[in-house]
């Protein structure tokens, strides 16, 4: 934890304190810097297209901002006048690099427009445990009230400072347009004349915020400002960070999880123009440690034609037999097995044994990959001390969090956090996958080894087969129906190797799996007697957070098998959920919404069908109607998907339309592309000629509805778009054809 | 290793670089134009996706020695405001999530146009089938090339800079 040097008042330290608590930003001391140049502990890459603050910034080795003044470590105001507003929110697609900056614009009175956006990079003054973080749809429904705070105390403090000035009452002023306003009297001061007069000002405990009447932004469809740098090449990703005297590396690591290095014989790289050497590395996830071999070039070809050259020998420790056939079988055996009770209401066993109407099902979903469009790569420099101590760390890397990077580089590095400066540029996708640092780790490793700045970049082969992945789940899904049709008894039981048990060193087989179960026990249907089981299969191959979690495969048994049930029962099935929620809840909305904006009660030509889902999870709620329709050859096409999502409130409008059409596409993908399968300990799909995705030709229409009518809880956006999908597709496939899908992926054109 | 002489964006480039070198590694490694991004290395997602005389060409998969002597447009090339008419209707339709694969998308959506000013949904799927995006803006970029196609057809004045079709 770093305290800014420069002295603050007693007084005033301690209120800003007081701010930042009340504000929700405790745990961490917060660096409140009253001057200026220093007031960046570290140069924070500038990724906002500024003219003149573009990629020349990545070579150039501090970056000060003269003569501003910090009016909360996310604010800095320039006597110029130009304000910079720090963006805690790595900017992965979703669009925080626009939302999350509009909270505190609104706030501050100031259009985004004429702001310079940075990124934070892990700095203790914008706190850790995953505030400079995105993952888990957590952005704006973190950061909604703390970020607007943020604006709203330096736009007091403003006010104060230029009613002084005038000496006037602050309530005859008011900010507009980056100016402070003298109602009586229309005089104007400037923020930037303002600034250092008001940076001496205690914070305001308990801002005012705006009615939200007022928004000028908040709420509406608002351009996105790093689209314009996107469609002229000009963002700057961290595959193409460049420093002076970097050199390239790519990195042989064995396909064969868990294989030990033996030897590597390099001398053939090493005559291969351009290479310089090659150097044993080990790469770092959770509690895995994986050697690699890399090849060190003066550019990227010469690394992968030195890589292609290298022999290496590996001992795979006996992993080289693993095969998701074998595994797989494990699974369904494993499904005939109790597991631990994950959640329990009634008595499912003897509801089950006694009722008319018994149902029972095994539900199979695959592994997946990530498959980012940017593969994974990070550019790391060590700079050796005098001391160890003494070392620092810079990373420029797209990654899913500063302050993930910094913690992890340390922890692996064994350097203190505050003398690892991380730069994270725009992110070409995450999706969960940069959540986890061992790109970043490896890279800073090799630096430390070979002495220089490196640039790794992983091939997609590399990114395809190395993982982590996404875990497959099993559902062995029981379900019980009274003689009238209603659903008495309910067991999810999961059978499924655990994210945790393949990252952490202590996992506890007895205990349920509170992730691997996710959402199972809580979707809003009034049944009496419901049980969720966890079975463990232990598996070496290393698995993570994919968007959505596991969400995206417990939504597909979940709600197929309820779609089992409705059938069973002789019920509609969007009838057949409604008749479960005698109670009002945002679930019972969102369906009632579906029902109406799909045109669910219209019939359907012959040879289409349609299918529901809803599911509520950690990160928000959102419901589908999938409409397909047969085709000659016996496959079916996707016509159109209805969406209708629950947020409470809502930012950025369009940002959300658009999150949710992503949402879709990940889903059709996962649940009718390339699973990843394994054969002799290896991958089976290495690059998008085998692992295939949704390309434009297959996209569906969509149609996306935002409930947002307030209320105090906001939902998550980026990803209740995805667990719906599967299931209202493959309800929509037996609606169509009457044939039951109960395994991802299918082959959309032979169902 | 050989000195090649490229034409990127209507300027000379003499690069001293092994000549099987693919040209994306080139333009991004040598060059130094880092719009042009690399994503699969098998000309199966298109996010390298240049201009040789015109043409769309994944440039992960063409050795920098074939292309001497053709004119090689990158997206820094494609204008000089980032004002082409399919640079516009991607803001308009505020196209791009990530990002990463926007400039290849834009790269075959501007040949498209070029060989079919009013394409058809079947003309798009086509000629964009080659591009992948995983954050699945698909529907936004078809959208986008209509738009365009309606620009580009109202306005007969094409840019300057947009490349010419030639033989390749």
């Amino acid at each position: 934890m770093s305290i800014n040097p420069t002295p603050t008042g007693n007084e005033t330290g301690t209120s800003r304190r007081n701010f930042l608590k009340a504000a929700g930003l405790t745990g961490t001391a917060f660096a409140l810097g009253f001057s200026s140049t220093d007031s960046l502990a570290s140069p924070i890459l500038n990724l906002s297209g500024h003219p003149g603050l573009g990629h020349p910034e990545l070579a150039r080795p501090g970056l000060a901002l003269p003569e501003s003044v910090e009016l909360t470590p996310y604010i800095l105001i320039e006597k110029s006048g130009r304000i910079t507003i720090m963006n805690p929110r790595p900017e992965i697609g979703q669009g925080t690099y626009q939302s999350v900056p509009a909270l505190i614009a609104e706030e501050l009175e100031v259009p985004l427009d004429k702001v310079v956006i940075r990124q934070t990079g892990g700095e203790s003054k914008y706190g850790g445990m995953w505030s400079q973080a995105v993952g888990g749809s957590g952005s704006i429904r973190g950061g909604y009230t703390q970020m607007r705070k943020v604006g709203a105390s330096a736009r007091e403090m403003l006010i104060k400072a230029a009613s002084n000035q005038w000496n006037v009452p602050v309530e005859e002023c008011f900010a507009e347009n980056a100016t402070i306003v003298h109602k009586p009297t229309g005089r104007k001061l400037a923020y930037g004349l303002l600034a250092e007069p008001a940076a001496k000002l205690p914070v305001p405990k308990d801002p005012k915020l705006k009615d939200p009447k007022q928004f000028t932004m908040l709420g509406k469809s608002m351009s996105r400002l790093d689209i314009p740098m996107k469609v002229s090449g000009q963002a700057t990703f961290g595959i193409d960070a460049k420093v002076p005297g970097m050199v390239y590396a790519s990195i042989e690591r064995c396909p064969v999880f868990g294989s030990k290095l033996v030897s590597f014989d390099a001398a053939q790289s090493l005559k291969v123009k351009g290479v310089r050497q090659a150097v044993k590395v080990e790469r770092v996830i959770g509690k895995n440690h994986y050697d690699g071999v890399a090849i060190i070039a003066d550019n990227y070809w010469a690394a992968l034609q030195g890589r292609k050259a290298l022999k290496v020998k590996w001992d795979h420790q006996g992993h080289d037999t693993f095969n998701s056939v074998d595994f797989e079988k494990n699974l369904r055996e494993l499904a005939k097995t109790d597991g631990v009770v994950g959640h329990n209401t009634g008595d499912f066993d003897k509801t089950f044994a006694n009722a008319p109407n018994q149902l029972e099902a095994l539900y199979e979903t695959p592994i997946v990959s990530h498959s980012t469009m940017e593969p994974m790569n990070a550019l790391a420099h060590y700079k050796p001390g005098a001391s160890t101590p003494g070392d620092k760390i810079e990373i420029w890397v797209s990654s899913q969090g500063g302050d993930l990077v910094r913690d992890e580089v340390a922890k692996v590095l064994k350097v203190p956090a505050d003398n690892i400066t991380v730069h994270i540029l725009f992110n070409g996708g995450g999706f969960g996958r940069r959540l986890t640092q061992d790109f970043a780790t490896e890279a800073t490793l090799l630096s430390k080894a070979i002495g220089k700045p490196v640039k790794v970049v992983w091939t997609r082969e590399d990114d395809t087969t190395l993982g982590p992945f996404r875990p497959m789940t099993f559902s062995a899904m029981r379900g019980a129906l009274s003689a009238d049709g209603k659903a008495i008894a309910l067991q999810h039981k999961v059978i499924s190797p655990s994210i945790d048990a393949t990252m952490n060193q202590t996992y506890d087989k007895t205990k349920p799996d509170s992730t691997m179960l996710e959402a199972t026990n809580e979707q809003k249907y009034e049944i009496p007697n419901l049980n969720t089981r966890y079975v463990h299969a232990d598996i070496h191959i290393p698995l993570t957070y994919w968007r959505s979690v596991t969400s995206s495969t417990l939504a597909f048994s979940h709600e197929c098998f309820i779609d089992e049930m409705a059938h069973k029962a002789g019920q509609d099935p969007l009838a057949f959920r409604l008749s479960m929620m005698t109670k009002d809840s945002d679930a019972k909305r969102v369906l009632l919404k579906l029902k109406e904006v799909s045109g669910w009660d219209k019939p359907l030509p012959a040879g289409k069908g349609r299918g529901v889902a809803q599911w509520e999870f950690f990160a928000g709620l959102a419901g589908q109607v999938v409409e397909v329709s047969k085709d000659k050859a016996g496959g079916v096409k996707v016509d159109k998907v209805y969406c209708v999502i629950d947020l409470g409130t809502v930012v950025n409008p369009d940002t959300v339309k658009a999150q949710v059409e992503g949402a879709i596409v990940m889903a059709l993908t996962a649940a009718t592309k390339d699973g990843i399968t394994f054969e002799n300990g290896q991958a089976v799909q290495k690059n998008f000629d085998t692992n295939h995705m949704l390309r434009i030709n297959e996209m569906p229409e969509i149609e996306v509805h935002i409930l947002a009518e307030g209320g105090p809880v906001i939902k998550g956006v980026g990803e209740p778009g995805l667990p719906p999908l599967a299931p209202a597709l493959a309800n929509a496939v037996f609606a169509a054809t009457g044939k039951r899908i109960r395994r991802l992926p299918f082959n959309l054109e032979k169902v | 290793m050989a000195s090649l002489k490229l034409t990127i964006n209507n300027q000379a480039h003499t690069v001293d670089v092994d000549p099987d070198m693919p040209l994306l590694w080139a333009i991004r490694d040598v060059v130094g134009l880092t719009g042009t991004k690399f994503g699969c290395g098998i000309a199966q997602c298109g996010a390298c996706t240049v201009h040789l005389d015109g043409n769309p060409t994944r440039s992960c998969s063409v050795p920098v020695s074939a292309v001497v002597g053709q004119k090689i447009t990158t997206i820094e090339g494609l204008s000089k405001n980032a004002d082409h008419p399919v640079q516009k209707a991607w803001v308009e339709h505020q196209v791009p999530q990530c990002g990463y694969c926007q400039s290849g998308q834009i790269m075959s959506a501007v040949a498209l146009l070029k060989q079919t000013p009013k394409p058809t949904d079947n003309d798009i799927d086509t000629a964009m089938q080659g591009n992948i995006c995983r954050c699945g803006t698909y529907g936004r970029i078809r959208q986008a090339i209509h738009t365009a196609s309606a620009e580009m057809a109202s306005s007969p004045k094409m840019p300057k800079t947009t490349p010419k079709i030639g033989k390749r």
